[in-house]
């Protein structure tokens, strides 16, 4: 092919180099990514970093099972009521945030990009059935309606995530849509049909790539949301029992009265982990904003 | 002459906003932005359609291409009705219609290469893989733009706007179409590069014998390229024929008006007032009889009573006036 030599000398894809820079003009962003980054490793090398098996009953001594431990060298932040390593717990809720987060996530930014792109384009009939929906959605309580879900069905993460992307998605797909409104009317769209796109191409090849990094900063902050609700939920006893969660650790916490006992090792790391992550999940969102729309101010 | 590509009698009515009133009578108010044009152009002959903003120009260039659905009339091409021609059985006709657009800036898709954009009308006609690298070529060497692999591998960001219109030209040109529909092609490029895009232009359509339709406010460009002109005024044609005797002697007073309001290449020169006056009436209170009557300078009554129909007025010419 004689292009070959041409391909030789193409430039960086201009994304790439703007990348760079935007890393380093976007402090919060950064902080951001390595706070994902820091907990995305704890998640996966949990097994070698907790000290202890996290649902292990630990015994001092003959029969005296290992309650309210302060914080020491074989107990980095001590022992809860029922006397498990709070250090192990904290390491291994990393791991199903991370899970719930990220699934929750995933759901979210493909079922509302998708309909999104469908409302926005296709208009019409289509539009109206997927916005009525959604305004529905919008319109229901979010926190009581994930646990009317978890009580009616099998509490458990599952449940979680699907009530947790069933709830969010129409944030995404309204935003979506409204972008495909304005980018449905570019003429390269209109030079698409004319050179005999199907609208199922139009949609997915030429549109679609257009509102990914929108559909990412949404995936970024739905990360957060399912994050605090799997807590939230977990917190008031509707979560998966058999999981360790930062939620279920405060659930423990709360139902010992470790707060009147004034054991802070135990509740403050996983409340502060909870806090770190979703603000992870708003600084990048926050630095990507500036990536999407370089003309809002400060 | 047997036209390559005709319309008949096309109307094109979009839903006018309701005022409150309109809603409690259960009015369905619509604007015509299109409101019964005919025209027809042979291979290798270029009409122009030409007007002020808002006459229906671009709405008629988007129904000939079957962008826009008409409300009636009908769209011929090589004989064919297209009118009612619907998704895969369009894309016959797609192949061989093309569109030059407005604004070049606006016509590429930004993440793709210009390779990319040329190889997409290629692959939705289902031009077999291995024509594609040289059709592309022919493509780039009929718009000038030597050599192709110079800007093959490039994103239109990189291109200037004459480079950029040329690949749109290639673009449509790419899929060996047998008319070509250009919608200001030039109006948005420096006036250093308005005649090389046109020559270009121009030249496709003599070694293509393509038919060609160029729609304009611009007189002289329309003076330059077409051999033919269409004047529409407020969704209607008002007077036809060839362009230079169009030009020379128009029937119609809107027409002259045109004419008058061509820029001349002189700073100094005193261009006296324009034969009309005010803009285009609003299209839902148009005045009775004759559309053009209220900024006339010559209605009399029998204006405000009967609207003018498009007759003959000399062989190939036509004008929609009392007087012509």
């Amino acid at each position: 092919m004689p292009g070959a030599s041409a391909m030789r000398r193409r430039p960086l894809p201009g994304f790439v180099g703007s990348g760079l820079g935007f890393l380093r003009k976007q402090p919060f962003a950064v902080a951001g990514l390595a706070i994902y980054l820091t907990f995305i490793l704890l998640a996966i090398f949990a097994d070698q970093i907790a000290t202890h098996d996290p649902r292990e009953i630990l015994f001092r001594g003959a029969y005296r099972v290992a309650r309210y431990l302060p914080p020491s060298a074989t107990h980095y932040l001590g022992t809860t009521a029922g006397g498990r390593d709070v250090f192990s717990q904290l390491v291994h809720g990393t791991r199903s945030a991370l899970q719930v987060g990220v699934t929750a996530a995933f759901f979210v930014v493909v079922i509302g990009t998708l309909l999104g792109l469908l409302s926005g384009y296709l208009g019409g009939w289509v539009d109206r059935v997927i916005m009525r929906i959604s305004d529905i959605i919008l319109g229901l309580p979010f926190l009581p309606f994930v646990l009317v879900i978890s009580a009616l069905t099998r509490p458990g993460t599952t449940t979680l995530v699907a009530s947790v992307a069933l709830m969010l998605w129409p944030n995404t797909a309204r935003v979506i849509r409204s972008q495909v409104l304005s980018l449905r009317e570019r003429g390269w769209v209109e030079a698409a049909r004319v050179t005999g796109c199907s609208t199922p191409r139009i949609i997915f090849v030429h549109i679609a790539p257009q509102v990914a990094p929108l559909a990412a900063l949404y995936g970024s902050i739905a990360v957060g949301w399912a994050i605090l609700t799997e807590a939230s939920a977990s917190f008031l006893g509707f979560g998966d029992p058999n999981a360790i969660s930062w939620g279920l650790m405060l659930q423990d916490a709360f139902a010992n009265q470790a707060l009147s006992r004034g054991v802070w090792t135990w509740f403050v790391p996983p409340g502060l982990c909870i806090v770190l992550l979703v603000l992870a999940g708003f600084l990048v969102s926050r630095g990507s904003e500036k990536l999407l729309f370089p003309k809002l101010g400060d | 002459m047997v036209p390559l590509i005709a319309a008949n009698d096309l109307v094109k009515a979009f839903p006018a906003s309701r005022s409150l009133r309109d809603m409690a009578r259960g009015h369905r108010p619509v604007l015509r932005a299109v409101n019964g044009v005919s025209l027809a152009v042979a291979a290798g002959r270029a009409l122009g359609i030409v007007g002020e903003s808002g006459c229906g120009k671009t709405t008629t260039a988007r129904l000939l291409l079957r962008l826009e659905e008409a409300t009636s009339g009908t769209v011929l091409f090589e004989g064919q009705n297209v009118s009612a021609l619907h998704g895969a059985a369009l894309l016959p006709f797609r192949s061989r219609v093309q569109l030059v657009f407005q604004n070049p800036f606006d016509a590429l898709n930004p993440r793709f290469t210009i390779r990319r954009s040329l190889t997409e009308p290629l692959r939705n006609f289902g031009l077999p893989a291995a024509q594609w690298e040289a059709m592309i070529r022919e493509a780039m060497a009929r718009v000038r733009l030597d050599p192709a692999e110079a800007y093959l591998d490039r994103h239109p960001h990189e291109l200037s706007g004459g480079q950029l219109q040329r690949v749109v030209l290639a673009r449509a040109l790419v899929t060996h179409p047998r008319a070509i529909i250009a919608d200001e092609p030039v109006s948005m490029l420096d006036v250093s590069v308005r005649a090389g895009v046109l020559n270009v232009l121009r030249r496709a359509r003599d070694e293509l014998q393509l038919a060609a339709i160029y729609i304009s406010h611009d007189l002289a460009l329309i003076r330059y390229v077409c051999e033919e002109v269409a004047v529409m005024y407020l969704g209607r044609i008002v007077e036809s024929g060839p362009t230079a005797e169009v030009i020379a002697g128009a029937a119609h007073p809107y027409t002259r008006a045109l004419v008058a309001a061509v820029p001349v290449p002189r700073v100094d020169q005193d261009r006296g007032d324009l034969p009309i006056i005010g803009g285009l009436p609003d299209q839902r209170n148009q005045p009775s009889g004759c559309a053009f009557r209220d900024r006339c300078p010559l209605a009399f009554a029998r204006c405000a009573e009967e609207a003018p129909p498009l007759r003959a007025i000399a062989p190939g010419r036509h004008a929609a006036c009392h007087l012509a």
